[in-house]
């Protein structure tokens, strides 16, 4: 479903992001990506939804491939992908409600069905009674729900997180990180960079580390016996069984 | 507001282009008028029978060239002396002035080359004394009105440039402005033509009004000259057309140019 093999991306100005990194996802898996700031987890998401391209390799994503992908495919892709930032990214002046509706109008779905897909999206993120208000009358956890729900509105094959809970308190990491497990548990491949390795070890899902742009750890795929040696991110104790069944 | 003023400052830099517009046609009048004056003047000998010159104005007038030919008698000639040199009037003796014909040229075929190949033509006539059209003076009027259309093709495609470049960074304010909105589109899957098209209109729109608004200046210090300074002539019909037609164009343009630097950038 998702597979990136051998891939490098290196920019002008910062250098190397990533480095010969290969790895898979199967559909319906949940992923953490993990690793310091710079090791190269946005530069993995942002391949993913294409927004960059690889310098040398070969992402994979749903049948669309890095090496030919244009622009009028990359936005068909990106309708059955659903992405969300630790910043959120609403609308300040639309409405909860709105912003959910906004990812459907602006790639001209039909206007009979918005309607319930947007409540049906607001009711699964828990803020059916939040449609109206705007962004700045909700808590962070809140409005990051909406971002999922506007995420989840075209019932995309996986959920791509960029520290979804890196601006929130411990209680409201809490409720957006259940959220993405219900989400996966429905049949949604979710892939999450964090660095927050409580979350991490509090459940066993797979776990992808990086350092300096390279794949120096990922769960699937190293016996338990050499895993802590393999950890430079140090508070990961034990790697997890990765595939969890939904 | 912001695209009021948007489309003000369109129109001002349209406005700059439509006064240079206003310059360059006037000068072109100028010199069409000037132009017009270009003939040929072929003397007769003194006793040449009329019907001889007759033919040959026939034939003359089927030159290709040719728009008119008219004949001078030798009384018309002393008149239009006399009516020329005013007080000296006197001096002129009607036998002093020959009799000649006058051939006026088409519009385009006054170049130099032309006039002296009529000229030449003309001379081959057994009773013509002496062909006269101020070599010097067409070859100079000709270079005069190359100059002109060089210097307006380069000043004019300058004022546009300029144009387009204000243009553009009204809208890129604009699209600036939408900046989150346009990310989250492309976030969620909008096409790139789908972001575009708003922008395109609005530059469209723009353009359109900007052009309007700078026509109402333009026609306004055309007035103003025609009062205070010297006689001027203002675009005709299609030429108004067209100078809108160019801030549309300048205004897509423009849009195309600002949205299409900022999608390659996000």
């Amino acid at each position: 479903m998702i597979r990136l093999t051998d891939v490098s991306k290196e920019y002008v100005r910062s250098g190397v992001a990533l480095a010969d990194v290969t790895f898979e996802l199967k559909k319906g898996e949940f992923v953490f990506l993990t690793g310091p700031s710079g090791s190269g987890k946005s530069t993995i998401l942002r391949l993913l939804y294409m927004d960059d391209k690889p310098t040398r390799g070969d992402v994979w994503v749903n049948g669309v491939t890095s090496r030919t992908a244009r622009g009028r495919e990359i936005s068909r892709l990106r309708r059955r992908l659903g992405i969300v930032f630790q910043d959120f990214r609403l609308l300040e002046d639309r409405t909860a409600e709105a912003n959910v509706r906004f990812a459907l109008e602006v790639t001209g779905a039909p206007k009979a069905t918005i309607r319930a897909k947007v409540s049906r999206a607001l009711t699964q993120v828990g803020l059916a009674s939040k449609a109206t208000s705007y962004p700045r009358e909700l808590s962070g956890g809140e409005q990051q729900r909406v971002a999922i729900a506007r995420a989840l509105i075209n019932d995309p094959f996986v959920l791509i997180a960029d520290e979804p809970t890196g601006n929130l308190d411990e209680r409201a990491t809490r409720g957006v990180f259940q959220l993405l497990r219900d989400i996966n548990a429905s049949g949604t491949a979710v892939i999450m960079a964090t660095h927050d390795l409580d979350l991490v070890r509090r459940s066993n899902y797979r776990t992808i580390e990086l350092n300096h742009g390279r794949l120096v750890f990922d769960s699937a795929d190293t016996p338990v016996s050499a895993a802590s040696g393999a950890l430079s991110f140090d508070s990961v104790d034990t790697p997890h069984d990765s595939q969890e069944s939904v | 507001m912001l695209s009021a003023l948007g489309v003000v400052t369109i129109a001002f830099s349209i406005f700059a282009f439509g006064l240079f517009g206003l310059v360059a046609i006037n000068i072109r009048n100028a010199l069409e008028q000037v132009s017009e004056r270009v003939e040929v003047r072929a003397f007769i000998t003194d006793s040449t029978e009329i019907e001889s010159v007759a033919a040959a104005m026939k034939d003359i007038g089927e030159f290709p060239e040719v728009a008119r030919v008219d004949y001078v008698s030798k009384e018309k000639a002393l008149e239009r002396a006399r009516s020329e040199m005013g007080e000296f009037a006197d001096v002129f003796e009607a036998a002093v002035l020959p009799a000649s014909i006058e051939v006026h040229l088409r519009p385009g075929m006054r170049g130099p080359a032309t006039v002296k190949s009529v000229a030449d033509r003309i001379r081959t006539y057994q009773f013509i004394d002496d062909v006269r059209y101020g070599e010097e003076w067409v070859a100079k009027l000709y270079r005069l009105r190359n100059i002109a259309t060089v210097a307006g093709i380069a000043l004019g495609v300058a004022f546009a440039a300029v144009a387009i470049i204000i243009i553009g960074a009204t809208i890129r304010m604009t699209v600036l402005a939408r900046a989150k909105e346009i990310s989250i589109m492309r976030l969620v899957g909008a096409t790139d033509m789908f972001i575009r098209l708003p922008f395109l209109i609005d530059g469209l729109i723009k353009g359109i009004l900007g052009g309007l608004l700078a026509l109402l200046f333009v026609w306004v210090a055309n007035r103003v000259i025609n009062e205070y300074v010297i006689q001027t002539i203002f675009f005709d019909r299609q030429m108004i057309f067209l100078g809108i037609v160019a801030g549309a164009m300048m205004g897509v343009i423009g849009s195309l140019v600002s949205v299409g630097r900022h999608l390659r950038r996000v």
